[in-house]
């Protein structure tokens, strides 16, 4: 009897054994070991700014599926030489780019037409007739940003407006792709003068919408030169020409759309 | 022809104030031709109408000045005579931006020629469904759901019940109301045409409770026509109205989940949309007019009214003598499903079925609060869903969960937000979450 159970239960675990010996030969699942240890070198953020799911993934994705080395923004040039170096490509960092809110109507400067009474967050509040905000394309301050943003780098300031501290920022552009009015950009990091307003709209609609909305007289065009272009009824800044004579434009422009981000302000 | 008292009571719902006094005794009134009239060519479900007119034309009433672009659409028609002076993007009711014709009337009101059907009988049915989708008629009490699709179900799909929906659930409103008091002949051969046309073989006219003399009047106008024809007594209750309630008040049966009407047998039209039927069928006329009641307390003379399709807000209640008192809120449709405006610069569709106008002390502001899982919500929903819970799912972005639990099954009545306690915002989440649902699923389409 002993002999018989001590026999069956052995070969079964014989039987059992050699099974799943044979399976971890045949059917090992082989990984790179470079995505590992690429994934160490990445800074860990997992904040999806490359367009994958976190490190990880685009670790695999740059070994495996030769994805870009340059997609991580919070890593910046350090990382990237690391990368780089790793993969044995040569590859140059751009200058960070970090994001903004082109907007300037808080409160105080921007009426509300109408009160909205609902879910607090922009996209929501954007469905019902477009926002109550009166401007169609100013920040409406519901902080859907500001929760999409994984490293609490945005702000709604006590006036209703969604402010970006940029020395937080890593330029992962999640905020870029929630904000329902499209009104966030990338913008690099060296710059401090932008035109804090997105309305395409005419300048008699404009001025009736905001106090500091960019009518589109193209007074920064004239005194800033190349630095400024035109978009419709919209000045924008050209960040690839430095404004030469900035105090002039900022001071000419009568929208008061023009400013200099201080970092004291803004941090 | 019988009268009967609905066998079967419809899950949850709510009782709001109704207020149906202050219009329901006025009897419908023309509204004289405005100086402007906006026609929007977003008026149905669907895609939106094609313009088919320049700046400068002169246009006749009834003329086509929006193309169906699609089956599931509906054409526009100018609502008088006139001139079209602007092409332009304007808002409408919901919030939405749609391209609208402006026509400014000439005064004559000339119609374009018609083409009337007075003998519908001998017509074949399907030219029938032609001269509906051809006059755009499109769904009135609200939804607007084009018509001529609800009337040409796939051939695998016969349709035994013709319900004609009078039941108005909505408080406040007493248009339909006032149209089975002063139409209901008309009415009645309307039904009788869609009968035809469906092939149906019952035919169901439910009407709430609240309403005596409309039962009465409807029975009369339905005591010599033949077949299986029943006035059926709905409990007053909200909502009663509802397409999918009503079909289970009527006949017991429960639309499926995804599901129209037609997969049991059934099409509910509205009065209002029964009417403009027979008037596009007896009388040739596109629909260029509707019945809108302009009420509440605020309202100098609160009444119903019939104006021409683009009539500006603002132009109706200077018809119905403007405000005496201030106004808080001022509410497209019904209180209970209604779009809230703000702003009077938006004009009539064919689904403007009342503009209400709220005292301040009818409006509360409140804070959104955390749910406390009391489950009112889930007592009154009319769809057996868990309101609370989609809710904070939606809320969590977890649209999955939320697809799950079934959030495209609301039929946005408002009972759950009526009855939550933490005044959360529940229709517009599930609001949100549907649109998002149905976005994602349009884009994996195509």
């Amino acid at each position: 009897m002993i002999v018989a159970t001590t026999v069956a239960i052995g070969g079964m675990g014989l039987v059992c054994g050699v099974a799943l010996a044979m399976a971890a030969r045949f059917l090992a699942v082989h990984e790179d070991p470079r995505v590992e240890e690429l994934t160490e070198i990445l800074p860990g953020a997992n904040c999806g700014g490359c367009g994958f799911a976190g490190c990880g993934e685009y670790a695999k994705a740059i070994i495996v599926d030769g994805a870009e080395v340059t997609l991580c923004a919070p890593g910046g040039a350090e990382i990237l030489d690391n990368i780089a170096a790793f993969m044995g490509v040569e590859a140059e960092a751009g200058e960070k780019h970090v994001a903004i809110v082109l907007c300037g109507g808080d409160n105080a400067k921007a009426p509300r037409r109408f009160d909205y009474n609902g879910v607090a967050d922009c996209n929501a509040a954007h469905a019902v007739d477009g926002g109550d905000k009166k401007c169609n394309h100013g920040c409406l301050g519901y902080g859907s940003c500001a929760r999409a943003c994984p490293v609490e780098a945005i702000e709604i300031t006590g006036t209703g407006i969604a402010v970006v501290h940029p020395e937080l920022c890593i330029g992962c552009r999640k905020c870029v792709k929630t904000c329902p009015r499209f009104i966030i950009e990338m913008v690099p990091e060296s710059q401090a003068t932008h035109v804090f307003c997105s309305s395409k709209d005419k300048g008699p609609i404009v001025k009736k919408a905001c106090q500091v909305g960019c009518i589109g007289c193209r007074l920064c065009v004239k005194f800033g030169g190349e630095s400024f272009e035109m978009d419709g009824f919209l000045a924008r800044r050209n960040y690839e020409t430095p404004i030469e004579d900035e105090d002039t434009v900022i001071d000419k422009c009568p929208g008061d759309c023009i400013v200099r981000q201080e970092k004291s302000a803004a941090g | 022809m019988a009268r009967t008292k609905a066998q079967f009571k419809i899950n949850g719902g709510v009782h709001p104030s109704y207020h149906k006094g202050l219009a329901a005794a006025k009897a419908i009134a023309d509204m004289p031709l405005p100086a402007l009239l906006r026609v929007s060519m977003s008026q149905h479900l669907g895609a939106p109408a094609q313009p088919t007119v320049a700046k400068g034309d002169t246009v006749k009433r009834g003329q086509v000045i929006g193309e169906a672009a699609g089956f599931i659409s509906a054409a526009v028609h100018a609502p008088t005579s006139g001139t079209v002076k602007a092409l332009a993007p304007a808002e409408t009711a919901t919030g939405a931006k749609a391209m609208a014709v402006d026509i400014e009337p000439d005064g004559e009101d000339a119609w374009v020629e018609l083409t009337t059907h007075a003998c519908w009988e001998e017509t074949d049915p399907k030219q029938l469904v032609e001269i509906v989708a051809d006059t755009g008629i499109c769904g009135m009490g609200g939804a607007g759901f084009p018509t001529h699709v609800k009337l040409s179900p796939p051939p695998e799909k016969p349709i035994d019940t013709l319900i004609i929906n009078g039941a108005e659930c909505e408080p406040y409103l007493t248009a339909d109301h006032r149209l089975m008091l002063e139409y209901a002949d008309q009415i009645a051969e309307g039904a009788a045409i869609i009968r035809k046309i469906l092939g149906a073989e019952k035919l169901i006219v439910a009407i709430e409770d609240n309403k005596p003399d409309a039962i009465d009047a409807m029975e009369t106008a339905l005591k010599d026509m033949k077949g299986d024809v029943t006035v059926l007594v709905l409990e007053t209750g909200y909502p009663q109205g509802a397409e999918k309630q009503q079909i289970f008040a009527a006949i017991g049966k429960e639309v499926p989940s995804g599901g129209l009407p037609m997969d049991v047998g059934a099409v509910v039209e509205n009065v209002g949309t029964t009417l403009a039927v027979w008037d596009a069928v007896v009388n040739g006329k596109p629909l260029t007019e509707r019945v809108t009641t302009v009420t509440g307390f605020p309202v100098q003379t609160p009444g119903n009214v019939r104006s021409r399709i683009g009539t500006l807000y603002s132009d109706l209640l200077d018809f119905c003598g403007g405000t005496t008192g201030e106004v808080a809120k001022v509410i497209s449709g019904g209180p209970m499903m209604g779009f809230a405006q703000h702003s009077l610069d938006v004009t009539t569709t064919k689904t403007t079925s009342g503009l209400l106008f709220l005292a301040p002390d009818q409006v509360s502001e409140f804070t959104s609060m955390p749910c406390i899982s009391c489950g009112r919500c889930v007592v009154a929903c009319p769809m057996y869903l868990v309101p609370s819970e989609i809710s904070q799912m939606i809320e969590a972005e977890d649209y999955e969960t939320a697809e799950e639990i079934s959030v495209l099954d609301c039929i946005e009545c408002g009972c759950c937000a009526f009855e939550c306690p933490a005044h959360r915002p529940l229709v517009q989440h599930m609001k949100q979450g549907k649109s998002h649902i149905m976005l994602k699923r349009r884009q994996k389409k195509g």
